[in-house]
């Protein structure tokens, strides 16, 4: 089947030839910033980020709390492990789904459930049925409260949106200001050879799609806990 | 008078008159603006964010050519397939012609105007697929047979009684009160199908040309599972969609979850860059790109009204417009309806059987400041308005003007307009508002103004008179 590429583009560029369209009024810097923008003119107008990263994990902390993500700071691994077997028990887990990762191996170390890992595939079935899903991260974005996750570091694209309770470990290190460094440090990270996915996870998965009344766990993790490593 | 007109008038007519209904939209609201104030306070400054928004967005729309093939290079070299489709009905014959050859049988979609555009449900399930809404707002309105009330929030016309009347007859659940168990009722219908289908349908609310990828924002998670786990991804995309850079997306994600939803960031944003890369363990083994024009290059000719192309469908514009808050999604009779629905709707299903809408404003002008890209919206509206009088203009506003026009250039006339008025208003208060009234379109719902019993002129000539 043939698209109409040829006749679209012949359109568009008819109508941007024919007719130049007036310049939005914005202010001339604005312009000069979209002009050469490099990602870091939005830096002036989005939200104050902490210039020293205990101020942004205090800002992560903080806006956590209001997205109902459970963070926790621990000074060790074995306390990270302490608490991901209190969270196991108290929930009840019997199977629990992660991926080969250094934190998450260590993470899991003597935790006594089965574990079903994806980065080799998995069964669609198998994954549904773990109470837990423990990943990996890119990075933390202090600004938003946000989680980056992608293919390699989260175990591919299910595993931290199938199971109902999402734990993340991460460490101090890769704490970020905003999303442009997130994607900075993606872009050195893979060259051009990206994951086929990358998502911003900003607290449990939600909906207020009945009378606006805020539901969490709609069709993702009713519970998402970070675990930051000091 | 066009039916599309006549609807919007009968429909308008009786949203307008309910008053619980009414009531119970601005209660949903209310959360909202609460919300959205306290997001937008947190920036440092907003105003400044919507220039650069506007900027970026008036660089990629007036370079579109530029950025869509550099879109699509990128994310043809990933392994993704674009096609580019003129209109609805070549946008719904390469989606059938996918579903077919790879013999899909049930299809799981997460939320996307543009298939609400082109009527792609309609079309599949006529084919004999199965076709199921996963957001829950949307799946919801399928229930019901009925489409989106508002362009982010499908089912806020309706009340948790009447979602869980819905869900006992359809689903066969049991009666209750509370959103979370709805909730809870519909996830589990969609964690089977999930599982069980083959297709997954998404729209896309950006495409970064830089690093060849689509970006989708949502809340639920339900976008995420119809991109990983079907073995085909088909995601929709209008072709004003594009950016040029990915770290612009760090200035439209915060954008869009504070104009769109009053959030700091939605639950998920999400960048897809091709189907399932070589060593990756999960995701779709094809991803299809489709790329719908539909007659958005009829409004990117319009070089007035062009910047209503860099609309990112946020709605915020439909939630503090008063005419959307009283009349409500439906009487509109658009796929995208509020202010930015009336602007665009002319353009992209034609001038005369759409220029009601402009009428459909108060131009009070909150929608042009609620907008994250600083579309003008109102003006445009008023551009409408004039090219809809341009394209067919009526006569009797013609002889209307043009008496009003000659009686304010002679003084004589107008004295004697005053006088004629004067003993005529009688005769018409007797008819007022009825069949008889010539001015009832007017004094239907209005009473005429009675006319002073002496006029400005003439109280000035007697008070004053003489006095310097």
């Amino acid at each position: 089947m043939t698209g109409g590429r040829a006749i679209i583009l012949g359109r568009i560029r008819e109508a941007l030839r024919n007719n130049p369209a007036p310049r939005p009024h914005t202010s001339h810097s604005q312009s000069e910033a979209a002009a050469d923008h490099n990602g870091h003119a939005q830096r002036e107008w989005l939200p104050k980020v902490g210039e020293t990263l205990p101020e942004r994990i205090d800002l992560f902390a903080k806006i956590s709390e209001g997205l109902t993500t459970e963070f926790h700071k621990v000074p060790t691994i074995g306390a990270a492990r302490e608490l991901l077997a209190k969270l196991a028990t108290e929930s009840g887990w019997k199977k629990i789904g992660s991926h080969s990762h250094h934190d998450t191996d260590a993470l899991l170390e003597g935790i006594g459930l089965p574990v079903v890992r994806t980065e080799k595939g998995y069964a669609i079935d198998d994954l549904e049925s773990c109470e837990a899903g423990v990943t990996g991260c890119e990075v933390l974005v202090a600004q938003t409260g946000g989680i980056m996750v992608s293919v390699e570091s989260a175990g591919g694209r299910a595993l931290s949106v199938l199971p109902p309770h999402h734990v993340v470990i991460a460490r101090t290190s890769q704490m970020v200001p905003d999303l442009t460094a997130a994607f900075e440090h993606v872009k050195q990270k893979y060259g051009k050879q990206f994951p086929s996915f990358l998502s911003f996870i900003t607290g449990p998965s939600r909906t207020g799609d009945i009378e606006r009344i805020l539901v969490l766990g709609a069709h993702g993790p009713k519970r998402l806990t970070v675990i930051l490593l000091d | 008078m066009a039916t599309q007109s006549a609807d919007f008038q009968t429909l308008s007519r009786r949203y307008t008159a309910d008053k619980g209904f009414r009531a119970f939209i601005q209660k949903g609201m209310s959360g909202y603006y609460k919300k959205r104030d306290q997001n937008k306070s947190n920036f440092q400054d907003w105003q400044g964010a919507r220039d650069l928004a506007a900027e970026i967005k008036y660089e990629a729309v007036n370079h579109l050519d530029k950025y869509l093939l550099e879109f699509e290079e990128k994310i043809t070299a990933r392994g993704a397939k674009v096609f580019w489709a003129q209109n609805a009905e070549a946008a719904r014959d390469y989606i059938l012609k996918v579903a077919k050859e790879n013999n899909v049988r049930s299809i799981i979609k997460s939320k996307t105007m543009t298939s609400e555009e082109i009527h792609l449900n309609d079309a599949l399930e006529k084919q004999g697929f199965g076709v199921f809404e996963s957001d829950l707002g949307e799946y919801i309105v399928q229930l019901r047979k009925e489409a989106p009330f508002h362009l982010v929030f499908p089912a806020m016309h309706l009340t948790r009684r009447q979602i869980s009347d819905l869900f006992q007859k359809e689903l066969g659940s049991e009666a209750t009160d509370e959103p979370e168990k709805l909730t809870m009722i519909a996830r589990d219908v969609m964690r089977q199908k999930y599982c069980e289908a083959d297709m997954g349908i998404s729209g896309t609310n950006f495409a970064v040309a830089e690093t060849g990828m689509i970006s989708i924002t949502e809340n639920e998670g339900n976008a995420r599972l119809t991109t990983s786990l079907p073995r085909i991804h088909v995601a929709l995309l209008g072709i004003e969609k594009v950016l040029p850079k990915l770290e612009d997306l760090s200035l439209f994600l915060p954008m869009l979850a504070t104009a769109g939803a009053g959030q700091t960031m939605t639950c998920y944003n999400t960048m897809y860059a091709g189907p399932r890369q070589p060593g990756e363990p999960d995701g779709p083994e094809q991803m299809h790109i489709v790329l719908l024009d539909n007659r958005r290059t009829e409004l990117l000719a319009d070089a007035e009204q062009r910047d209503s192309l860099g609309c990112i469908r946020c709605g915020a514009c439909l939630n503090v417009c008063p005419i959307f808050k009283n009349v409500g999604g439906y009487s509109y009779g658009t796929t995208y309806g509020g202010p930015i629905g009336s602007v665009i709707t002319p353009h992209l299903r034609g001038l005369k059987d759409w220029k009601h809408l402009s009428a459909a404003s108060s131009l009070c002008g909150a929608c042009t400041e609620a907008c994250p890209v600083k579309i003008d919206l109102h003006h445009h509206l008023l551009q409408n308005r004039r090219n809809g009088a341009k394209a067919s203009p009526s006569a009797a506003e013609k002889v209307a003007f043009g008496g009003f026009s000659l009686m304010m250039g002679h003084p004589a006339l107008y004295r004697f307009a005053v006088i004629f008025g004067r003993v005529f208003q009688p005769l018409q208060s007797l008819v007022n508002g009825t069949i008889l009234d010539p001015l009832r379109a007017w004094t239907g719902s209005r009473k005429f103004p009675t006319l002073a019993p002496q006029s400005f002129h003439q109280q000035w000539k007697k008070d004053r008179g003489g006095k310097k």
